[in-house]
């Protein structure tokens, strides 16, 4: 977790009341000119009352130009940013038609499946050209073509379970699939860091909602404990069934989930565990099968494992892998394979292919080369980027790592640098992230080099300099007679 | 004997009464004199103080025991996660094996498919196709990030401004998924304490929406204007807060579940009376509706701005995937932040993004495929008019044919059981291709359900023909 310390916090806290104070001040003035002209449609509520929308106007709007960057090109390693300008101090951006390479650190591309690949796109556009872009239909009337049936087998051997089914959305998963599951009278336990899917889902179910403090499976244990024991809210009749719900990498934090621990305990108090693979599946572990193949974990004993293949595989769309009988409920009574659009035929394609080259059936070893690219990637960014001083979060083999930045202004202004420098940077800030924790989140890539990265590292150096972010004392230079030179190749 | 008695009791008395007025210890405080009856009062007084102050009697609260607690962890029994696997969930649904356009292959035969949502038949359409194999080797397949962290590609953008363009209306913001856009929107600018009027046959996606935006949600009979305005007149008659609640009306164009189709007209003037906004929902009315296939809108002369917020899936005339919201400048910038369908979720792939342009431009090119569309229509409701056991049920504009049972046999399973089982009959015995509607349990609509039939732009005269005979043929067996 992170260590705040006192100065940063108190720093962080002024320059954000700083900020309320001017936002206020600015929405006084605003009222007052305002007075004469009563722009508000008579008898209709506005849209947004008062403070409601106070962050987004006043806060937000000043830095609109480090988020929703609009780019030309695949989102590859090296991506033409297309560059904005505002006559209006930032209120609005217009767009011109120039563009700046840069070294992109921030889109998800594990794998490097997400500019023309020489394997798959060959086969996603024959596969176009049969299928056409849109199955304008639900799964269930004219939508599911033998594709999806190669798909869903195919992803339910790479994972390791008997059964599989296929969504046309990561977010649509969660929603739609935590609510058919489980219904009043059950109980859903998240951890405390869960993706907004996860947590619409739960609120949509109609189950109710505990939450357990991040990755900490002794307070899991306790709150089960007391659950139990208590049974359902006033009535206290015992609960129908308990569902955890926790995912393998942490997008904000970087960090993996302790699973056998946590298997462990759900194991003991007949809690059936759900897994989110959003960012897990095809990264890590040593043949790209998740974050149980890293821990040791069999995936006999997780009951539902999600995923998505947006992030590893360079399409869209979301799974759900479990037992034959759960997913042939599902097929039956799941609202997004009744009532939603199916998969798109080329974006299923590719995910078969980028399945194929990950486990070696085209033919290739490109598949093993890209899961120890990115494996040696990360491990060699996050070593320096440490070195160096940086605050960095996660965990070692986790291609996903935060930089902590705590004070509102250094957010543009490591943002900005990094652009005038040619390196695209995402930073993220309340409310992705708890008001006082800003970070600036680097996705290492598969298809990045070590030119690129050693590029990127010296930017982020100098730009951390001016920022002044490097938390950290610098570690000296270790010397041979030290012993434990760490090899970087 | 009775006078000894007496003398006692007198004596004893004697005694009380001397002791009640004898000073006490010839004491004087505060110039009162303390008399023995004082005694007695006070200690009265002392003894009722004492018990007020005695908290009631509660048996005391213990916590359980870490061996109570592990015996009841022991003792309780989880129900299974998916209940009995029963023969109807055993049912697989057909699987084409080319595209899903007017006639498509299942099994190895050709069959004419009146079961995808094709209504411009855009499907297999070669300028869509070369626009996207152009996009693909451009930008690939996936764009990997959500909008806001570069996620947000040129095509995107061009896609937003295109459709705002052709509808008429200052901006729109593109989803990346048909369902989604609606269950995003809806808890966007709803929340808790605000008043929603919404009709009872909406699909899931909306009731999904309504669901978590945890407003006041009042149900009105579907389609029915007259307890339309009802219900807008009791949730605002006398409720001086309702002034600054912010109310929807909620309502499709042309119904998921039944076909029919709303009346934008009265709705847009009993909105202007009551003060609400609308939200209309048009996946299934956006490029079939009105004369250039603007939507209900144009069909019904009713200026686009008078509707607050429109929202459609691309998914059934667009023949593409994703979804758009569009409406003032203040409505599609506010869902740029606080949307969750659209802040927390990875942007549409930019393949279908330009899909979506061209299939706008062929639209805006070609309105005759229009007239084709509602040909087609027409001549459905022609032929099918006498079927026997079936009726038509839906909206003669509607692209949805939407055919019920005359009799019902009472339960919804045996109704389903009937229907599924003349369109199997059809599909294996003239290769015709239609679908019942299904209904997931976790649905709140109580509209019967039905036989559904797609038509489409791209259907030929010898087509609706040849499925309208099949389904006089079947349903006579079947029904008879």
């Amino acid at each position: 977790m992170v260590r705040l310390p006192y100065l940063t916090a108190l720093t962080t806290l002024f320059s954000y009341g700083l900020l309320f104070a001017f936002g206020q001040l600015r929405d006084l003035f605003r009222k007052i000119l305002d007075l004469p002209k009563s722009k508000k449609v008579q008898g209709y509520a506005p849209i947004c009352l008062g403070l409601e929308d106070f962050y987004t106007r006043r806060l937000y709007l000043r830095i609109q130009d480090c988020f929703g960057r609009p780019i030309a090109s695949a989102p590859d390693a090296w991506i033409d940013v297309v560059e904005r300008y505002s006559n209006d101090n930032n209120k609005t951006l217009q767009r011109t038609s120039n563009t700046t390479k840069c070294l992109n650190l921030g889109s998800y591309n594990y794998l490097g499946f997400a500019a023309a690949d020489e394997y798959c796109t060959p086969r996603v556009i024959e596969s176009l050209k049969q299928y056409s872009p849109g199955t304008c239909s639900v799964r269930v009337d004219g939508g599911t073509t033998k594709l999806h049936t190669e798909l869903e087998e195919l992803v339910a051997r790479f994972v390791g379970k008997p059964a599989a089914i296929l969504f046309g959305m990561g977010y649509v998963t969660n929603s739609a699939i935590i609510p058919a599951l489980m219904g009043k009278g059950g109980l859903i336990i998240s951890d405390s860091l869960n993706h907004n899917s996860i947590v619409n889902g739960a609120k949509g179910s109609g189950a109710t909602v505990r939450v357990f403090q991040h990755n900490a499976p002794s307070h899991l244990e306790e709150v089960l404990r007391e659950q139990i024991a208590e049974g359902q809210p006033r009535t206290h009749r015992p609960w129908k069934k308990i569902v955890v719900i926790v995912e393998g990498i942490y997008s904000m934090e970087g960090e993996l989930c302790k699973l056998p621990e946590i298997i462990a305990v759900c194991k003991k108090y007949k809690a059936y565990t759900y897994l989110d693979e959003a960012h897990s599946i095809g990264a890590i572990g040593k043949t790209g099968r998740g974050v149980c193949e890293l821990l040791g974990v069999d995936p006999a004993d997780v009951d539902i494992m999600m995923g998505t293949f947006t992030k590893s595989f360079g399409s869209c769309g979301g799974y759900i892998a479990a037992s034959k009988e759960i997913v042939q409920y599902l097929k039956h009574t799941c609202p997004a394979h009744l009532y939603a659009t199916s998969m798109s035929p080329p974006a299923v394609q590719q995910v078969i292919s980028a399945i194929k080259v990950i486990l070696g059936e085209d033919g290739s070893n490109r598949g093993a080369q890209k899961l120890a690219q990115i494996r040696d990637n990360s491990n060699f960014f996050r070593s320096e980027l440490q070195k160096m001083g940086f605050e960095v979060l996660g965990d070692d083999d986790s291609p996903v790592m935060p930089i902590m930045l705590y004070n509102p202004a250094k957010i543009p202004a490591f943002s900005r640098e990094c652009l005038k420098q040619n390196v695209a940077v995402v930073t993220v800030a309340f409310p992705a992230t708890p008001l006082l924790l800003a970070r600036a989140r680097i996705c290492i890539s598969a298809s990045h080099s070590r030119e690129d990265l050693i590029k990127g590292l010296e930017v982020i150096s100098k730009v951390g300099d001016l920022v002044g972010i490097k938390y950290f004392p610098v570690e000296p230079e270790k010397t041979y007679a030290d012993g434990n030179l760490k090899k970087l190749e | 004997m009775a006078s000894a008695v007496m003398n006692t009791t007198s004596a004893a008395l004697g005694w009380f009464s001397s002791a009640f007025d004898a000073p006490l210890a010839r004491a004087v405080v505060f110039g009162v004199h303390i008399d023995g009856h004082l005694v007695v009062e006070v200690l009265l007084i002392a003894v009722i103080l004492f018990q007020l102050s005695r908290k009631s009697y509660k048996p005391p609260k213990k916590p359980l025991s870490e061996k109570e607690i592990d015996d009841l962890c022991e003792e309780w029994v989880p129900e299974p996660l998916h209940p009995p696997i029963t023969e109807e969930m055993e049912v697989q649904p057909a699987t084409l094996e080319s595209a899903a356009g007017p006639h498509t292959i299942i099994d190895g035969k050709e069959v004419v498919n009146f079961a995808s949502a094709n209504y411009l038949g855009l499907v297999g359409h070669e300028k869509i196709i070369d626009s996207c194999v152009g996009s693909l080797e451009k930008y690939g397949v996936g764009s990997c990030g959500p909008r806001g962290f570069y996620g947000t590609i040129d095509v995107h953008l061009d896609c937003e401004t295109r459709i705002a363009k052709f509808l008429g209306t200052p901006d729109s913001i593109l989803y990346s998924y048909g369902i989604s856009t609606i269950f995003s929107v809806i808890p966007a600018f709803c929340k808790k304490g605000d008043i929603i009027v919404a009709d009872e046959g909406v699909n899931w996606a909306v009731q999904n929406g309504l669901h978590l935006s945890r407003s006041t949600v009042v149900y009105f009979k579907h389609n029915d204007m007259a307890s339309l305005e009802s219900t807008l007149e009791k949730t605002t008659k006398g409720n001086r807060r309702a002034e600054k609640l912010r109310r929807y009306i909620v309502i499709e164009a042309v119904y998921q579940n039944s076909g029919q189709v709303a009346p934008l007209d009265q709705i847009v003037r009993l909105k202007e009376k009551y003060r609400f906004r609308l939200i209309m929902d048009e996946s299934n009315s956006f490029g079939v509706l009105g004369n250039s296939g603007r939507g209900l809108a144009e069909h019904y002369g009713v200026p686009i701005e008078k509707v607050d917020i429109i929202t459609a899936g691309m998914g059934n005339a667009l023949a593409t995937d994703g979804g758009f919201c569009t409406g003032s400048v203040r409505v599609v910038d506010h869902q740029r932040l606080s949307s969750s369908g659209y802040v927390f979720s990875a942007s549409l792939p930019p393949y279908l993004a330009s899909a979506a342009i061209s299939a706008v431009d062929h639209l805006e090119e070609n309105p005759a495929i229009l007239a084709s569309l509602r040909n087609n229509i027409s001549l459905l409701w022609k032929v099918l008019s006498d079927v026997p056991g079936l009726t038509i049920s839906s909206d003669p504009l509607s692209p949805i044919v939407f055919l019920k049972l005359k009799k019902s046999t009472g339960s919804i399973k045996s109704d389903m059981q009937l229907l599924d089982k003349i369109t199997d009959r059809v599909l294996k015995d003239d290769s015709v291709f239609i679908v019942t509607s299904k209904r997931s349990n976790l649905d709140k609509c109580r509209l019967p359900i039905g036989i559904r039939m797609f038509i489409s732009a791209g259907h030929s005269e010898a087509d609706i023909l040849k499925a309208a005979e099949s389904l006089k043929r079947v349903a006579a067996l079947v029904l008879s």
